[in-house]
């Protein structure tokens, strides 16, 4: 009934009796002798000026009101999707995932001062930094802490020949064709996609690693670039001077240009 | 008839299949009138409508099919759908309004769902004990070699994390220069081929690999004791050194025993004929590079046989024009059907395969070799050739046919010898082959013993004899006279059917071994990765019968090559022979002797009468002799000629085929087209039935009827058994390659058949420019005549969205048609590179296959004043049908700046790279096909259905991880091997230098044995692609579009001999 006045102008409220009849869900009015037929959906409304209002004035409010709620409630909708995409409960952003060794990077990397590379290998020459095998964990296991409980699924993969299954934290979607070594080669540091490593006691993912996240480098490469000697540095930040030291740089890898690294083919095949 | 009960027809209810191995075929009624509401129509060919046509026409014409040519409305229907106007019909029955309601209603509530969810949980699992030398991510590369008949072609593997993915051709080997063809490329998908035997059985039981050696054993001490007299081995032909020591070990360990070989495609003809010409089995090399003239006698050199791979690369060499002061080589074939080495032919001369050798005669009698023979109607053409051949003394070559007999190849031998072209264009060496024998000779006389129960013991492997062996041994019975038959092979086919053991053989790329090349090159099998299955090499199988089993083929090889190469640091050998994939300086040094052999020494020719049939038997172009059956990139490869895919066909002649009324007819069905109904025919030939669907092949000899070999199987696995029809059930020992005596009934059914060459038509000018060499240096800017270029400037794109900075890349490529054949070494390697899947018979001919390159094949021919016109009368010699002049063009994406598929997408999935790709981004796609229809060139390939099998374990192994996987409703195409483009793009810039010319190498381009295709930066002037593209041949396929492609075309030039247009 509310819908059905909503639907009609409020001028016709005065003028017309408006009845619904449930059963063959047609809008029946009736008229007085002179009245011009309306034919809405099937049925008719006709004048009538001895019906009363059906409605409350203040029915035409609620209308209005309605009307503002749908567009209101749609932006609220949207808006919770569109975050909710972007929010860590989708991204998997600062989400600790439980391994099945606790390996520490604060503890590794922080405090031992052990170099990335010593176990991501391949990150310097290829696609993917890659995950030591088990036997760079027992170059020094095998030595320090080798009979603690904690570490017994090293020796015990080593021993069996059976693979540690770590739990993936960094997941791209499989389209995404993202490769460690040219970022590294050009100026980009671990820290600026992995965050603080040599702080965290477990490991987790520090940015959304969404194409947006991905897009506002890509346009933009000079706020992230840093020297060579500070590639592995964890504790890097851009300084103030970083807009003016990021330009330099880009010229000294010849960064490509904008057009160029936001091609699609430069992330997908 | 409905719609359902025609798919009925389709789906096995009503064939009828005749006897084992025998074409399936739809009942007469399915060739009856198709009822008004069928969505089906059929359309014949009308032959005389083309002769008709060819009368009417004047000037230079180019048509792809009989249909094109006759300017048939139902053509032109097809030609302007590139697709199904409607939505795919997957469902038997019409599908009314109601179901398409909720379907949508459904798929509207789900679509939104699909986006939806978090990423999956995954693991990393690395190395417990990493390998040296691998870095992730990284694919390495391996030398091999995959022997194949007399031949083993050299490859570079790539292996990524340990799976093989791609093959590549290995530029030290000779035998492959860097090129490969299209059954090398296509042998890493057997290695996964999931209908693999996997294990030892006994009479189909599983039985471990000890159970085998302790029975092989017992065997064996039964054996010896009667020194091996009814011990047999039954091979093809073998040239591994390794494979024949084994061998030769078991026949003196026992000295009764006997080792036959049979090779079902290859005659016996180069092997006697090499007996005749210089007194023994000599092999034959040719040096195809420095030939000027050279002669084909009915052989297809440049794609079968041995040493393909290098001729084609050398033959081509000799056809690079760098402007119209160039230089070529000159082709001339005589054949009795169209090869792709005959539609590269400057003159091409159809005969049958039985006037070849008198073709031989008349020629040795004219180049005064004695012999006095003449063919009649020909003799013009022989002089000409003659007269060629003199004038190019020792730069001249005649290469004979591998299904010839051996008085063509002592003829060819004797005339490459008078004209002074043996040590120069053609050599002979020892024999490649470890033991050449006459192969019909040993299977006769194994067939002979078998019969008589003189064989105890039978090994065979190599070869599949149940399916192979001619038609009149019945060795199907003579097999089970013996009392233990050991097969050994990659599957559980015909032969393993008969057999007590079967044991699974390793592919060549999970085994060590060796084998010699077409010049006697040894190389070595390196094993890619461990025998995916219990499975077991042929010699691992020889050695449980020797007194030495359980020698693995890793210790037997080096211990060999240690014996054979005494004295040098082995190991270092050991290590510079894998990596180099080539033993170095193995190959055999050229025997001094000339042919001795006259023609005058031949007997009588036979001839047959001009009225019989002549039916012959020939290798199929995609599966071989059947060895790679159940092979689905070969068995979806359009053959080269026919473009034919999944079936063998009667090959026939235009002629013969109105005299047969064997023309067929293309089917539509809301524009789905690639279905031919072709009519069955009966053939009868030697005491033996057949039933072949006939195919009417432009430029065939008359009379002859070619039955291909290879289909027919009964146990080739999933994708092979049940294809075709089986030629092997109509040939006898007697007529092995040619037959006569047979008749060729036509029935009333029909068969479909899926034809290619009736897919992605393309309408408009200058498609194919093609001319002569002398017309090129008359006007060397002959291929833009009655061009129109518009203006550059006119364009969608606004100028600023497209800066290309002349500084930088712009990827671009050339094909040059002078030197593609049609060979599809390029459409296997594009499949295996970018995991393009199979997609069956049936969507082929609904023309959905997903080949990201395609050939198109066109037939040309330039009416002349002096043929005096056509009078439409059947039974003259018209060149248009009879012989004409046939191109290849291979038609990747074009990569056009002014791409017409960009501006139709509406969510932005094809767009520009700052390099002037036409990228294809598969997330953003949503399958609209909008571009598809916008594209002149018809490159793009929709996914209708989920193609991709991604549930079979052996599949994932197979793919590359470099390319990112499409599903159902998602358009693909080329992307210039993006992925590759990106790998060296990286390697550069961590360098910072610019990409090196021929640093990036597509696919297609890696795999083409003739160097067609280019790939480079055409911002670069002295890129190979920028030179090519500099010179007036190059022409832009439909440029009056202004689409701008960057994949140009070289137009394509013969090198007619002049005095043959006198002649």
């Amino acid at each position: 009934m509310f819908l059905v006045c909503g639907c009609i102008p409020e001028s016709f409220g005065g003028h017309y009796r408006v009845t619904v009849d449930p059963a063959k869900l047609l809008i029946a009015c009736e008229e007085p002798a002179s009245a011009a037929i309306l034919v809405v959906r099937g049925g008719t409304i006709k004048r009538n000026e001895l019906m009363p209002q059906l409605f409350h004035r203040s029915a035409n409010s609620a209308a209005r009101i309605s009307i503002l709620a749908v567009v209101i409630l749609a932006t609220l909708g949207l808006t919770v999707v569109f975050g909710g995409v972007r929010s860590p409960n989708f991204t998997n952003q600062y989400l600790i995932r439980n391994q099945p060794i606790q390996f520490s990077h604060k503890h590794h990397v922080g405090d031992d001062g052990i170099d990335c590379r010593y176990c991501h290998t391949s990150v310097e020459v290829s696609a993917t930094a890659g995950i030591p095998p088990t036997r760079t964990c027992m170059n020094c296991h095998s030595v320090l802490y080798n009979n603690v409980g904690y570490l017994a699924p090293v020796r015990e993969s080593y021993s069996t020949d059976t693979s540690i299954q770590w739990v993936k934290v960094h997941r791209l979607a499989d389209y995404v064709y993202f490769n460690h070594s040219i970022h590294v080669n050009k100026g980009i540091g671990c820290s600026t996609c992995h965050g603080q490593v040599n702080q965290m006691p477990l490991m987790f993912q520090a940015n959304t690693l969404q194409m947006q996240w991905c897009l506002d480098c890509h346009r933009n490469p000079e706020q992230n670039l840093r020297e060579k000697k500070d590639i592995f540095n964890m504790d890097w930040k851009p300084g103030p001077d970083q807009a003016e030291k990021g330009k330099l740089l880009a010229a000294q890898y010849n960064i490509r240009g904008v057009r160029e690294l936001t091609s699609c083919s430069t992330c997908h095949r | 008839m409905n719609q359902r009960e025609f798919m009925d027809e389709h789906n096995h209810e009503h064939h009828h299949v005749q006897e084992r191995g025998e074409l399936r075929i739809l009942s007469a009624r399915a060739g009856a009138d198709v009822a008004a509401e069928a969505p089906l129509a059929k359309h014949a060919l009308d032959l005389a409508a083309v002769r008709g046509k060819l009368q009417a026409r004047a000037g230079k014409q180019y048509w792809r099919t009989l249909e094109e040519l006759a300017e048939d409305p139902h053509f032109t229907e097809l030609l302007q759908r590139e697709f199904p106007r409607q939505a795919p019909s997957e469902w038997d029955e019409g599908v009314d309004r109601r179901d398409f309601l909720k379907l949508m209603a459904a798929s509207l509530a789900f679509a939104g769902l699909s986006g939806c969810g978090v990423p999956p949980r995954e693991n990393v699992v690395p190395y417990v004990k990493q390998p040296e030398g691998l870095v992730l991510g990284k694919p390495l590369f391996f030398a091999t070699v995959m022997p194949f008949g007399a031949d083993a072609i050299g490859l570079l593997v790539e292996s990524h994390e340990g799976r093989p993915t791609k093959i590549e051709g290995n530029p030290d080997h000779p035998s492959s220069l860097g090129g490969t063809n299209a059954f090398a490329q296509a042998s890493v998908l057997d290695l996964y081929d999931p209908d693999r035997a996997q294990l030892t059985t006994n009479f189909g039981d599983m039985r471990s690999w000890s159970q085998f050696l302790d029975s092989a054993q017992a065997a064996a001490a039964a054996i010896k004791s009667t020194e091996g007299a009814g011990f047999r081995i039954l091979t093809g032909t073998i040239t591994s050194p390794l494979l024949a020591e084994e061998i030769q070990g078991l026949l003196k360990l026992y000295p009764k025993a006997k080792w036959h070989q049979w090779e079902p495609a290859v005659s016996d003809g180069g092997r006697e004929g090499a007996k005749l010409a210089f007194g023994r089995y000599l092999n034959t090399v040719y040096r195809v590079e420095k030939a000027d003239v050279i002669l084909s006698l009915d052989s297809d050199f440049l794609a079968m046989g041995p040493g393909n791979v290098r001729y084609m690369k050398e033959f081509f060499r000799r056809r690079k024009l760098t402007g119209p002061d160039g230089e070529m080589n000159r082709l001339y074939v005589v054949e009795p059907t169209p090869t792709v080495t005959g539609a590269t032919a400057d003159h091409r001369l159809p005969l049958r395969a039985s006037d070849v050798e008198l073709f031989a005669r008349a020629l040795a009698a004219k180049l005064g070799l004695g012999g006095g023979a003449s063919l009649p109607g020909a003799e013009k053409w022989i002089a000409a050739v003659a007269a060629d051949l003199q004038k190019h003394r020792g730069s001249s070559l005649v290469v004979a046919g591998e299904q010839q007999g051996a008085e063509v190849h002592a003829l060819a031998h004797a005339i490459n010898a008078a004209l002074g072209n043996s040590g120069v264009t053609v050599y002979q060496t020892e024999p490649v082959e470890a033991q050449p024998v006459n192969h019909l000779q040993s299977i006769t006389e194994l067939c002979a013993d078998m019969d008589a129960g003189k064989v105890d013991t039978l090994i065979i492997f190599g070869t599949n004899p149940i399916y192979t062996a001619p038609h009149d041994f019945d060795f199907a019975t003579k097999i089970t006279k013996v009392r233990n038959t050991i097969r050994v092979s990659t599957h559980f086919d015909e032969t393993a059917e008969y057999s007590q053991w079967h044991i699974a053989e390793s592919h060549f790329l999970e085994t060590w071994g060796d084998a010699r090349a077409f010049d006697g090159t040894l190389s070595v099998i390196q094993p890619l990765i461990a025998p995916l299955y219990a499975t077991h090499s042929a010699r691992e199988v020889l050695a449980a019968f020797s007194d030495k089993p359980g020698v693995s083929d890793y210790d037997a090889l080096r211990d060999r090559l240690k014996a054979a190469n005494s004295g040098a640091d082995f190991e270092k050998f050991w290590r510079k022979t894998l990596n180099d994939g080539v033993v170095a300086n193995s190959a055999f040094t050229p025997v001094a002797g000339a042919a001795k052999f006259s023609a005058d020494s031949l007997p009588p020719a036979k001839t047959i009468p001009a009225d019989q049939l002549e039916f012959i038997f020939r290798p199929d172009p995609s599966i071989y002799d059947g060895r790679f059956a159940n092979n689905g990139w070969l068995q979806e490869l359009p053959k080269p000629v026919t473009k034919l895919v999944w079936d063998n066909a009667a090959l026939v002649s235009s002629k013969t085929s109105e005299k047969l009324d064997l023309a067929h007819k293309a089917a539509s069905r809301g524009g789905e087209h690639g279905q031919i109904y072709s009519p069955v025919v009966d053939v009868s030939l030697s005491n033996s039935k057949v039933t072949a669907a006939a195919w009417t092949l432009p430029g065939q000899a008359d009379g002859v009827v070619v039955l291909p070999l290879g289909y027919g199987r009964t146990h080739a696995g999933y994708t092979g058994t049940n294809r075709g029809f089986n030629a092997y059930a109509v040939r006898v020992s007697s007529a092995l390659f040619t037959a006569t005596g047979g008749t060729l009934k036509k029935t009333d059914a029909e068969y479909s058949l899926a034809c290619t060459q009736y897919h992605f038509n393309m309408e408009g000018r200058k498609i194919l420019a093609s001319g002569t060499l002398e017309e090129y240096k008359k006007n060397p800017n002959f291929a833009h005549e009655e061009d129109e270029q518009p203006d550059k400037s006119v364009s969608l794109y606004k100028p600023q969205d497209f800066p290309y900075a002349p500084d930088k890349p712009a990827w671009a490529m050339a094909i040059d048609l002078s030197s593609c054949n049609g060979c599809n070494a390029c459409v296997v390697a594009c499949q295996s590179e970018n995991n393009i899947p199979v997609v069956g018979k049936d969507q082929v001919m609904r023309g959905r296959e997903m080949h990201w390159i395609r050939i198109d094949r066109y037939y040309t021919h330039t009416p002349s004043e002096t043929d005096g016109g056509h009078s439409g009368d059947p039974s003259e010699y018209s060149p248009a049908l009879d012989n004409p002049e046939t191109f290849f063009q291979p038609v990747p994406c074009q990569q056009c700046e002014n791409a017409p598929c960009e501006q139709v997408c509406p969510v932005g999935a094809t767009v520009h790279s700052s390099e002037g790709l036409n990228d294809m981004v598969y997330n953003r796609c949503i399958g609209t096909r909008y571009c598809s229809n916008n594209c002149p060139y018809k490159v793009r390939r929709f996914n209708f259905l989920r193609f991709q099998d991604w549930e079979t374990p052996q599949f994932k192994l197979l793919r590359n991880p470099e390319v990112t996987v499409r599903s159902r409703g998602v358009m693909e195409k080329c992307t210039y091997c993006v992925q590759r483009i990106s790998n060296v793009r990286i390697e550069a810039e961590k360098q910072n230098r610019a990409i090196r010319d021929g640093e990036i190498v597509t696919a297609c381009e890696s795999a083409c044995p003739a160097e067609a295709i280019v790939f480079g930066d055409q911002n670069d002037p002295n890129s190979r692609v920028s030179k090519l593209k500099a010179q007036q041949r190059n022409y832009t396929i439909l440029g009056e579009l202004n689409a701008r492609p960057r994949t140009t075309y070289l137009a394509a030039v013969r090198n007619p001999n002049p005095e043959m247009e006198k002649a």
